[in-house]
This record gives structure tokens, sequence and C-alpha cells, in this order.
């Protein structure tokens, strides 16, 4: 031997143990890592942007009106942000995690085409109150868009501006009472099922409409004969949702519609399920005068931890004059132009108003186009099929162990619903969602609708693959049999996520909504108290 | 001091002419931990069946319904920091609001314990 | 098709397992002579990523973007610089294609960016608390006059002159639907704002007065004056503010008095985007928390004590509620709350405060150059980095003639105030941090030329 080995570095594997048992004292546990608050990290005087120097003091005028000091808001340079924000997401789960099966979410790949498009400059970095014509080309995105959602559902019109499905219901309501108001009538009662989402019900309250209720029928769909027996003078309309909230495809639907219009009223239609029919079923054929339609949910558009949505409206013929303002169409010199209060004209008389500032979720529809333009007819048409397919292929791999109340009665469509009849005496929905956790899943939609007890409302989407789909299924097999064998560490689950249960009695009785150190109190606690040792 | 029960689970203990209406055992158990009590100011009017109080657990709102007709005496402003008293003794310290009656013949709609006891057993 | 991972064979192997011989036979359920029998007519099929780039790269090169022109333009959403770090955040997978946090315990990171954003909005308006977001500042604003109805059980509203008048007619739009009286107050091309006129309209009758801070022409109203106005009368005040940064410089409207605060966040992280996704600002005093529309995050602990976040309240909200909610409002604008929270973190409240004071430097400079320009006078007594220019003609034409010319000129209230033919020579321009000399000089050099 030459050189015995002079730096005492000599590896071992060690032993596996029955496990740490120890506190580290960061409070980190290796890749599982703790955050505190940036206004326990931060401070007023550090900042991570470098900024000019202004030249001069405030003009005379701003004098009375200036703060005593800054605000008191901590901050933190760039290492130190990028630091804090990455660490946060790491204790998100998101659909390029794995499988985000909640039912009528529609939780589909976000493509990242739509990203790079949405910041092109030319769409990212213009101005809504630019002189129109240095934005002809954002205005023909909205133009393309709304081509696009008017021929694949069959309808006249579509007002573009509603920020959110809840803002496209609303949207459609309007339209429907601006419709009577037009015709005379007064009428001021919304029909809506049972089943329905509750942004339905409060949106027609928040519309001016006393909602009352229609019945299911033991198959899951809405009871044609009791929505009948309701119309009369009274009734404005009725608010379904197509395929229903149970995951099943209305077939009555254009009886429904008939009957509705028969008796004087409209037909406005939560298109949260569009999903299931997009490219196959076209609701203009079904007798709909309104419908939304979730940009953030069938054309892609990602969620971001909770919004932006954004809420198109397809309109009949009957509806299409009363749409809100503005909107975007096509004058006779050939140009796309805004219209807008200035220039909506006698041609426009009848819009009900304006919904929003300026025109809309453009950053969706750039996102939205990019994602349709992808698909095309024949994509579009795809993405329905494969959603029903794999809806389909959940409900017959799990109907076994988890009671399917509309499982014997046909297929259904983009999801699959289960309940927790015939679990162990005191189990439920509830442990299996968190046992789902701990299974490295996002649990699906629970204890919706409310028609069916215990709901679990399952929707895969097109973009899990067969394989991912096979890995989903066992461990919701899994869970069902745990459930039905009474294993108790399910009432405690998770217990592998970044948190356990938590204490929302706690969070609504004493409600602590804002940091409640003192501003600008220096020093970072320890992490190992943030970690709870 | 006889105390009687509605359908919708309310108690209602009556004193000469006022009424003081709660929820029962049973309802805060089917409720589960409860958050908040929305209660009616005095003086307040109502008809037999109104709305008169919403309680709220987490993943719920409850809307309270009045035994009988009357106006509001006063409501119990304890819950406003303590709402879990609906919980731990919601057939006394938990008690929502007191009702002065306009109609007591309406009590005769209502069931006594037996009743009510035998009426949670067949739901 | 790259969106779509099922093959043939799987497609086969699944429809085996179901028990279907096709994947029409699960579409069994829709009438017959509603089925489309294949991909529509007359619609493009699917195309390729390089495909779609270059159609949507085409469209977007049509548009004139504010980097390539002198950029002068506000009027509710303003060009500020955002610092490159926000947008790649952003897009981190955990936050972009995360959900709303309905399972807390695998959504810590969203749920602590809402408190951290909620304590951040609380703090720059001078309210006690904050929401997690609304759409946007118009939609905010009407949430806030129904919410002051709520509380005060009055439904007269008055609207100052000064509210942005799409945000004013988002307004009177909603409130024909509701019992909501509203009053709207007439704008005029003073240099004052119009707070005597708006006291004036205070009644017993009156749930609540609306004013925007700084107003739609960058004049600076008295809040504390209008809240004492209000307060006596039992009315409240609600605050609009659609530049925050604004407040890095002028006192906070809750520390003046206002009741509720909406705004709108752009601003601050969000890029214009031609008018959205936006960002909705909603705070007020703590003990109006049960009326508050919107989604709230609070802190809690979890089974073994850790600090973690929850949403919480959830009982006023649409899913809970129903028709008895504070609000239909499902979505909030989280991914741009999200981008509002880094941007502020990275500047921190000195760091704000020297923005803001950049800001009204520039626009001194603007307002100086300008008012060299002959035909144009300067409005306002005061204002923070926009202000309204008087000019001997239409401001429409002239700001059309500047676009020819490529300049991004101001918008005129003429747009904004179609029916209001006395403001018509009215022209806002707008400088924040991004403009350069060279653009004012530009600017004042090219305006020069259309009116002369």
């Amino acid at each position: 031997m030459n050189a015995v080995n002079a730096s005492g570095w000599r590896p071992s594997m060690g032993e596996a143990g029955e496990g740490a048992g120890f506190k580290t004292a960061s409070g980190d546990y290796g890749l599982m890592l703790e955050e505190a608050l940036s206004f326990e990290l931060g401070s007023s005087e550090k900042c991570g942007v470098d900024l000019d120097t202004p030249s001069r003091p405030a003009a005379a005028g701003l004098s009375k009106f200036l703060r005593k000091s800054a605000p008191a808001l901590p901050g933190l340079t760039e290492p130190e942000t990028v630091r804090h924000y990455t660490r946060l997401s790491r204790q998100n789960y998101a659909i390029d995690l794995g499988p985000f099966p909640l039912g009528s979410c529609t939780m589909k790949h976000n493509p990242r085409l739509n990203e790079k498009m949405a910041r092109l400059p030319g769409f990212a970095d213009v101005h809504p109150l630019q002189p129109q014509k240095t934005v002809e080309g954002a205005l023909e995105v909205i133009e393309q868009l709304a081509d696009w959602l008017i021929t694949l559902t069959g309808m006249a019109s579509v007002a573009m501006s509603p920020k959110a499905g809840a803002h496209g219901e609303l949207c459609g309501l309007l339209c429907i009472r601006a419709a009577l108001d037009a015709r005379g009538e007064k009428r001021d009662v919304v029909l809506v099922p049972e089943s329905a989402h509750g942004t339905n019900p409060a949106t027609a309250a928040f519309a001016g409409f006393k909602v009352q209720s229609i019945p299911a029928t033991p198959e899951g769909r809405v009871d044609v004969e009791a929505l009948k027996a309701k119309l009369g003078p009274n009734v404005a309309g009725v608010m379904i949702t197509n395929p229903n909230t149970c995951g099943l495809f209305e077939p009555d639907m254009k009886a429904i519609g008939d009957a509705v219009h028969a008796a004087g009223g409209y037909v406005y239609c939560d298109g949260a399920n569009f999903n299931a029919i997009v490219g196959k079923v076209r609701p203009g054929d079904l007798g709909v005068d309104a419908m939304h339609i979730n940009l953030h949910k069938t054309f892609s558009t990602p969620h971001g931890g909770g919004g932006p949505g954004a809420g198109p409206v397809v309109l009949s013929e009957a509806l299409a004059p009363f749409a809100p303002l503005p909107f975007v169409s096509r004058g006779e010199d050939g140009r796309v132009h805004l219209v807008e209060e200035e220039n909506a004209g006698e041609g426009h008389a009848q819009a009900f108003g304006r919904m929003v500032a300026f025109h809309g979720q453009m950053g969706m529809f750039t996102r939205a186009l990019t994602y349709i333009l992808s698909h095309g007819a024949d994509g579009l048409r795809q993405v329905a099929e494969d959603a029903v397919l794999n809806a389909n292929y959940v409900l017959r791999s799990c109907e076994d162990l988890l009671p399917a109340p509309f499982a014997k009665s046909g297929p259904c469509m983009h999801e699959a619903l289960f309940s927790d009849a015939g679990l162990a005496e005191g189990f439920s929905t509830l442990d299996i969602a968190k046992g789902l956790i701990d299974e490295g899943f996002h649990p699906m939609t629970v204890y919706f609708p409310l028609v069916v007890k215990g709901a679990m409302l399952v929707e895969p989407t097109e973009t899990e693959s067969k394989a991912g789909l096979d890995r989903f299924i066992g461990s919701l097999r899994s869970l069902a049999q745990r459930a039905k064998d009474g294993d108790q560490s399910l009432h405690s689950a998770p217990h592998f996520a970044p948190r356990r249960r938590l204490d929302e009695t706690l969070a609504a009785r004493k409600p602590v909504l804002v940091w409640q150190g003192a501003p600008g109190e220096p020093g970072t606690p320890s992490l190992s108290e943030i970690g709870g040792s | 001091m006889t105390r009687y029960f509605s359908q919708e689970h309310e108690w209602i203990e009556i004193e000469g002419d006022l009424g003081t209406v709660g929820i029962t055992d049973y309802a805060q158990g089917q409720l589960g931990d409860i958050t908040f009590v929305d209660l009616p100011e005095a003086g307040a009017t109502f008809g037999k069946g109104d709305s008169v109080a919403v309680v709220d657990s987490v993943k719920a709102a409850s809307d309270v319904y009045t035994p009988v007709s009357g106006a509001i005496a006063e409501a119990n402003g304890a819950l406003a920091d303590e709402p879990e008293l609906v919980n731990t003794q919601a057939e006394t310290g938990g008690w929502l609001f007191r009702i002065t009656l306009s109609d007591a013949s309406e009590l005769g709609a209502l069931m006594d314990e037996a009743a009510y006891k035998q009426y949670v057993e067949s739901l | 098709m790259r969106y779509l991972p099922l093959t043939p064979a799987d497609r086969a192997e699944m429809l085996g397992v179901i028990g279907a011989d096709t994947v029409d036979d699960l579409f069994v359920d829709v009438p017959a002579e509603a089925r489309l029998s294949g991909p529509i007519a007359g619609l493009p099929l699917h195309a390729s990523e390089m495909a779609v780039e270059r159609h949507m790269s085409a469209l977007a090169a049509k548009n004139l973007s504010a980097g390539t022109a002198p950029f002068f333009i506000g009027a509710g959403a303003y060009r500020h610089h955002v610092p490159a770090s926000v947008d790649h955040l952003i897009q981190r997978g955990e936050f972009l294609t995360a959900y709303t946090p309905y399972q807390p315990e695998i959504a810590q990171g969203t749920l602590q960016v809402l408190f951290e954003f909620q304590t951040q909005v609380a703090r720059l308006f001078g309210t006690d608390i904050a929401n997690a977001s609304m759409y946007d500042g118009s939609t905010a604003c009407w949430e806030a006059i129904l919410m002051a109805s709520r509380i005060t059980r009055k439904t007269r509203a008055v609207l100052s002159s000064g509210l942005h008048p799409h945000y004013a007619e988002v307004v009177r739009t909603m409130a024909k639907f509701t019992e909501d009286d509203i009053v709207s107050l007439k704008a005029e091309l003073v240099a004052e704002p119009d707070d005597a006129a708006v006291i004036a309209q205070i009644d017993d009758k009156t749930s609540c007065v609306v004013v925007q801070y700084p107003d739609v022409m960058g004049r600076i109203p008295d809040l504390a004056a209008i809240a004492e106005a209000a307060h006596a009368k039992g009315a409240l005040l609600i605050a609009v503010v659609t530049e925050p940064v604004a407040l890095g410089m002028i006192e906070a409207p809750g520390a003046l008095g206002a009741d509720i605060v909406v705004g709108e966040g752009q601003s601050i992280g969000v890029g214009l985007q031609f008018g959205g996704p936006y960002l909705g600002l909603f705070g007020c005093r703590e003990k109006f928390v049960r009326q508050m529309p919107g989604r709230l995050c609070g802190q809690t602990v979890d089974a073994e004590g850790k600090r973690g976040f929850v949403l919480t309240l959830s009982t006023r909200e649409q899913h809970i509620r129903r028709e008895k909610a504070t609000s239909n409002i499902c979505t909030n604008s989280g991914l741009c709350a999200l981008a509002f929270s880094i941007h502020l973190t990275l500047l921190g409240g000195e760091g704000l405060a020297q923005l803001a004071a950049v800001n009204h430097d520039k626009a001194q400079t603007l307002i100086e150059r300008l008012a060299k320009v002959p035909g144009v006078t300067v409005l306002n007594d005061a204002y923070f980095n926009e202000a309204t220019l008087v000019l001997t003609r239409d401001a429409r034409e002239v700001v059309r003639e500047l676009a020819d010319r490529k300049v991004l000129g101001g918008v005129s209230l003429g747009r904004l105030f179609p029916e209001d033919s006395d403001l018509h020579k009215g022209l806002l321009v707008t400088a924040t941090e991004t403009v350069t000399d060279e653009d004012i000089e530009v600017f004042a050099r090219e305006l020069e030329g259309v009116l002369a």
C-alpha cells in the first residue's frame, strides 16, 4: 500500500433501525420543511427590489395627505423571498403531482403552452383602455374564443365578461330578468333542483329571485313531473345542471326546456360539467337559453389555489339582446370592435348594464383559446370520450366495495358517485377522504351532492393515464376495505401529510384572520417552536 | 314551569307568559361543535314557526324556529363568547332566547318530554 | 394527442372491464337526436404546439404593447415593474395547479399565503381584517355596498362622482335587481374632489357613501371629514382604492375612518393583461366579520399542536348557506393574490414607500412638462401618480392621433364619461416608475404637434 486513507472518511450503511424517534433542532425533517410567516421572517427595512431615489420631495398639494411613517409590512430580499415561497409551495398537493379527482371541478392537466402564450407581451402588457386600433389582435382573440364557444354549444351569442362561474350564473339570470322586464312581466321565482351546487340558489337570491326546490328521483335525475307542477306565470325559469351533480345526463332535458318555454320561462344551464359532453352534445340543441362555461374546468385554465376563473355565458337568440356590456363584435368595416358605453348606441339598447370593470379575464381567454386550438374539434370530442371512459372505469372497478347508488341503472358520465352506506359502524366518507391523503392523493369531492348520504364524487378527467387510474383505484379499494373492517387508524388520518387534522371549530369560534404579532418585532422564532416541539 | 318540545327539536320552558327556548340535546349532538349563534333582537316579533335564530357549526348553519308566536324578551348574551354552551348545556345554560307568548293555545300543538323522546327514537 | 394519455389498447381494455362495446354505449342517456355523429363541421382539427404558437404570436404581434411605446395610461389599471422572481414563483406547479384549500392538511402552502395576504391587505388599508380576495375592485365595491346594507339595514348608497365610471356602472347595474337605491353624483371638471357634495347627500336613510381615493381624475378626497359626516348619520364610509401603490405615500383609508375599504390589487404583482384577471381587495372593521363576503383564512392548530391555517367562517358562504349566503362568490383570485403577496414581500413597507415616492416624482416631472405645452391646463391641485389635463378640444381625438404617432398618451374623460360632454376636453395622464424622461419628452413633443 502506498497511501493510507488520509481523509478519515469511511462510508458505512448503518442500521435501518426502528425509526429515528428524535426531534430535530430545526423543526425540519429531511425534505419535510416547516416555514414561518413572512411577518416573522422579514422586516420593513429589508427590500428585494432596487428602486430609484426620487429627485425631490412631494408636491406641496400632497403634503396634507402624506402618511407619517411607512406601512408596517415586512420585506425580504430576493433569495429569502424565493426560499420562503418555494418552501411553502412544497406543502401543497397539486395536479402536477398526482390525480385530483374532485367531482365537478374538472382538475385536468394545465398545459404549459397556455402559460407561454398568455405571457406574450402583446397580450400581457397591453392596457384595457388603449385605443382600439392598438389592440386589435387582443380583440380578435376574444372574438375567436367566442366563436368557438358558440359553435361548440350551438348557441347564438356569448357574454364574455363574467369573471368566474358564479359570476356567469348571475349574468345569465340577469339576462333572464332583463328579458322578462322587456316583456313587461314580473316573475320572481326560480326553480332549482335540490342536488344543485350552492352557487345556484345563492346566485338566484343575489339576482332578486325566490328559490323553490325541485326534488330528485330515486334514479338521481330531476323529477320532471314535480318540476312541471311548479311551472306557472310566476316562474322566471329553471336552473339545471347537465350532466347533473350526480354525474348523470338528464335525458329529459329537452322536454324540461319545452315545458318551461311553454310556461313563459327560460332555461339556465349550469355548465360546470361540460367536460362530459364537449364535442358530443350541444346544449343549444336541448333548449338551453343561457349556460355559463367554466374556462378553468373544461378549458384547462389553471386553478391557481382557488382562482382566478372565468365564466363566459352562451346565450340563445331570445336572451342575446340583453347581454351586458362590454362585448366584442365585428363591425361593417370588417374590424373587430369593443362595444362599451361610449359606442353601444341604438344597436345595443337592451344590454342590461355592466357586470365588471374593463372587459373580462383576457389572461384566461388566451389560455383557453390556446387549449382549444391545440385540441381542435376532434381533440375536444376525444376529451369528453376519455373523461367519460375514465369515470366509468373507476365506477365499475370500485362498485363492489363502495356502494354506488345509481350504478345499476346505467353508465355515469364524467364523474362517478359513491356513498358510505355499508361501512363499519362509526366509519364514514370523512375517513376514506382523509385516508386517501395518506395514500398520496387529494380526496374526491365529499358530502356533495346533498341528495346522497356521505356522497363521494370522483372525477378523474381525461388527462389521467390508465396506470394512474389503476393506482388510484387500488388505494380507494384498500381504504374501502379498511373502513368496512373498522380500521381505527382511519379516524386519525392523515398521518403523513404536512399537517394532521386541523381544529376548524377553534378557527370558527375564535377567528384569527391576520397576524397578531406586533409590527417590526425583531428576531425569528425558532422553527422548532413552529413545528410544535 | 312546564317544558314542551317541537318536531324541529326546539324545547320551550313556560313560566307565566314567558317562554325560554333552546335546542335539544339530540339536536346539538347532530350539529356537532357549535361555533356561533345568531340571535334575535329584543322586541322583535315573530309568528309560530318563523326562523328566529341561526346556529352555526363548522360546516352547517341551522335555522331555529320559534315554537310559539310572540315578542322577544331577551337573547342569551353568554353565547357570544361561549357558543359551546349550546353543546354542553343545550337544555339548561345554553338556552337561546326568551319570548313573551301572544297565544298560549299554540302550546297545545307541541309535545311533552315523553312524546319527544319517542319521536327521537323513531328517527 | 399530446394531452391525452389513454392509448387505443388502454381504451379497449377499459371498455372490457366496464362491459361496454364502444365508448358511445356510455352516452346512452343522451337522446339520439342530440348526439353529434362526429367532430363539429367547420372547426379546425387538433394542432401542434408549433402551429398554435404561430397563430397566437401573430395575433399578439398586432397589438402595441406598453413596453414598446411611451405609455401614460392609468384609470384603474397601472403599469408597474414586477420583479422577475414573482412570475417564476407563481408558475411552480404546486401553486399554479393547486385547488381551493378545502383539504387543509395538504394545502398549507396556499393557506399560509392567504393568511399573509390578508394581513398585508389589512395593514395596507389600515383595516382590522381583510378577506382572501374577490374577482376585482369593481365587484368588491358592489359587495361592500351590499354588506353595508346588511349592517345598517338601510338601502340608500351615495356614490362620489370621483368613483371610476366602470365601478359606478357595475353598482348601478346590480342595484337594478335589488332593493338598493343608488345616488350617483355628477363628475365636474374642477380641481377639488366632490367632498362637500358627498357630505351634503348624507341623510338618516343613507347606508353608505362610496369614495374613491385617489379619485378617477387623480384628486384626493378628505376621507376623515367624510367619515365623520357619515358616522354622524349612522352611515358607513366605503373607500375605494384603485392604485394601492398610492398607500405607500398617502394615509391609509382605515386610519382615516373608513369602515370598509375595497380596491384593485392589479398594480402590485399582477400585469395589465388587457383587463384581467385582476384582484379584488376587501378589508373592514373586525366587528363586521360575519357579514363579510368571500373566503377567509384563519389560524388554528392541528392534532399535534402545530400551528396551521384553514378556511373559516364558511357558514357565510354559498356552499353552506345557499340562498342566504352573504354572496354567491365561489372562486377568488388566488394566483393573483399570490403574485401580489410575493411582490409586496419583496418591496416591504419602506420599499413600497420609496416606490410610491418615485411614482409621484415621475408624475410631477410629467405634469410640469406637459403644462408647458400650449393649450394644456392642469386641473388638479393635488395628485399622486395621475392627474387630469384640460385641453382645447375633445381629448378622444387627441388620444387617437397620439396613438397614430405611437404614443399611448393617457385616457380621455370622454371614453370614461361618454354622456358628460362638459368633461370631454379632459385627459387623464399617468406616470409610474416605468416611465423615462425620454418618454415624457416624446409625449410632450407629440402632444404639442397634435394640438397645434
